[in-house]
């Protein structure tokens, strides 16, 4: 049976207890410690996203298997004010300098799969994958 | 685990055990070296420390003694460097990107090079020298020659206002516009005023360029020259060992599209030369100073003896040596000297 988690993002809270699930089922699913910290992270910048620009959503944790491969997927939803221009804020910019932490390149980086959808004024859903290596 | 992160994990754990025994200088420096090995292997800071976590944990198991909150301590430490990792493969992935542009850039050179014109001028009446050298990868440099049935050569040197990429492709325009005008190639003034309306149609008005042009009748030993607000070029008197500016009138191209110039001629005597130059050559710095002209006329006349081409590739590697190598503008310089 496939382990799936829910967890509401509306506060400082929420997003420590999705950084907790994530954690939990990475490790279960057999991830090193690095990859731990890595999906953790990507959690973190996905959740607080969230309750930065859309006050409140979901994040949907649940353990992927295809053809024999293990991983994990998170699936981060919101019906807030959505993205603009997606491209501008995916381009490959200076996350060093920038006061928005990893940013979604960011999580694009630390995750295997990235996918982004948004509509203005309807929300943004945003699924990642990591696949065990 | 991968077979690369096997083997430095059982080099690191070595080292670290070595240190630990020995807490030897020489472990230390082993371990520097093994940095750079690491960067090589594109480890981010988070693996490196995961690594370090890692072999710990198996000495305390062989150790036996309860270091267990130490360990733990490296979560944190894990976990703040996430962040660095991050910045790590950003760096990897500009640069990639920077790679990348270098080649398009080396490419572009390459054309570049390739419009400038190749054949020689072998004369026994005329001695020919040219040298064309970016301060970039691009150049914002042109230079033109070219020698009709009769021996009449036409030679000119251009400067665009401006350096790298946007120049360079000015440039490319203002070779294609020479060669569309072969009626006028041996007239240096009508020639600069129809370069002039092509340019004047064709470039933003913040860019601007410089020109002058000259024709050289080998019968009548006479060097016919016009100059778009371009350095004037250098005479060299044979007979007296001297250098004189030749004086020219002419707004840069570009600013207005009709423009009249005016044309000027030099008849040279045998051994006297002509020599054009781009703003790259008097505008040679050492130590924030640029160099006179007569630095350079010097040079000149240091090097006479030899053949034009040798004269400017001399002439050239002097000035780069006494800048330090570092090129502040493009420099062309070209030489053109009766023999009989």
């Amino acid at each position: 049976m496939q382990v799936q988690t829910h967890v509401d993002i509306n506060s400082e809270w929420g997003i420590v207890a999705a950084r907790q699930a994530g954690r939990k089922l990475a490790r279960e699913i057999g991830f090193g410690s690095v990859d731990q910290a890595r999906i953790t992270t990507a959690i973190s910048e996905l959740a607080r996203n969230i309750y930065l620009y859309a006050n409140k959503g979901q994040i949907h944790i649940e353990e992927l298997t295809d053809s024999g491969r293990r991983g994990i997927k998170i699936l981060a939803i919101d019906d807030g004010p959505g993205i603009k221009d997606v491209r501008r804020v995916m381009e490959d910019g200076f996350t060093t300098s920038g006061g928005l932490g990893a940013g979604l390149p960011g999580v694009k980086r630390l995750m295997d799969d990235f996918k982004i959808d948004s509509e203005v004024n309807s929300g943004t859903k945003i699924t990642v994958i990591k696949w065990l290596r | 685990m991968e077979d690369t992160k096997l083997t430095m994990y059982h080099l690191y754990k070595e080292m670290l055990n070595n240190y630990l025994k020995s807490k030897s200088e020489h472990t230390l420096y082993s371990a520097q070296q093994f940095s750079k090995e690491m960067l090589e292997k594109d480890m981010s800071p988070e693996e490196v420390i995961s690594l370090h976590k890692s072999v710990i944990q198996e000495l305390q198991q062989m150790n036996n003694e309860a270091v267990t909150d130490f360990i733990d301590s490296f979560d944190i430490l894990l976990e703040v460097m996430i962040g660095y990792g991050l910045a790590h493969r950003e760096h990897l992935s500009l640069r990639d990107r920077q790679r990348q542009l270098e080649s398009e850039l080396t490419v572009a050179a390459r054309m570049q090079q390739s419009l400038l014109p190749s054949g020689k001028i072998e004369l026994n009446s005329v001695d020919f020298g040219v040298i064309s050298v970016p301060a970039g990868k691009m150049s914002g440099d042109y230079y033109h020659y070219f020698i009709d049935e009769q021996g009449h050569i036409g030679a000119a040197v251009a400067d665009v206002i401006g350096k790298g990429v946007p120049a360079a492709m000015c440039m490319s325009m203002i070779k294609y516009a020479i060669d569309s005008l072969p009626e006028q190639r041996l007239q240096p003034a009508a020639l600069l005023e129809n370069l002039n309306r092509v340019v004047a149609r064709n470039i933003d008005d913040d860019m601007f360029i410089t020109m002058i042009y000259g024709s050289y009748d080998p019968k009548a030993h006479r060097f016919h020259y016009s100059s778009a607000g371009h350095e004037p070029c250098l005479f060299y008197c044979a007979e007296s060992d001297t250098f004189r500016e030749l004086k020219t009138k002419g707004l840069v191209l570009g600013v207005s599209s009709k423009v009249r110039y005016e044309e000027y001629y030099q008849d040279l005597e045998p051994g006297d030369f002509i020599v054009l130059l781009s703003d790259g050559v008097t505008e040679c710095r050492i130590e924030d100073e640029f160099i006179d002209i007569k630095q350079i006329t010097q040079l000149l006349r240091k090097y006479k003896h030899l053949p034009a081409q040798l004269m400017v590739d001399q002439v050239f590697s002097e000035l780069e040596k006494i800048q330090d190598f570092k090129l502040n503008d493009d420099f062309t310089l070209l030489i053109l000297r009766r023999n009989v």
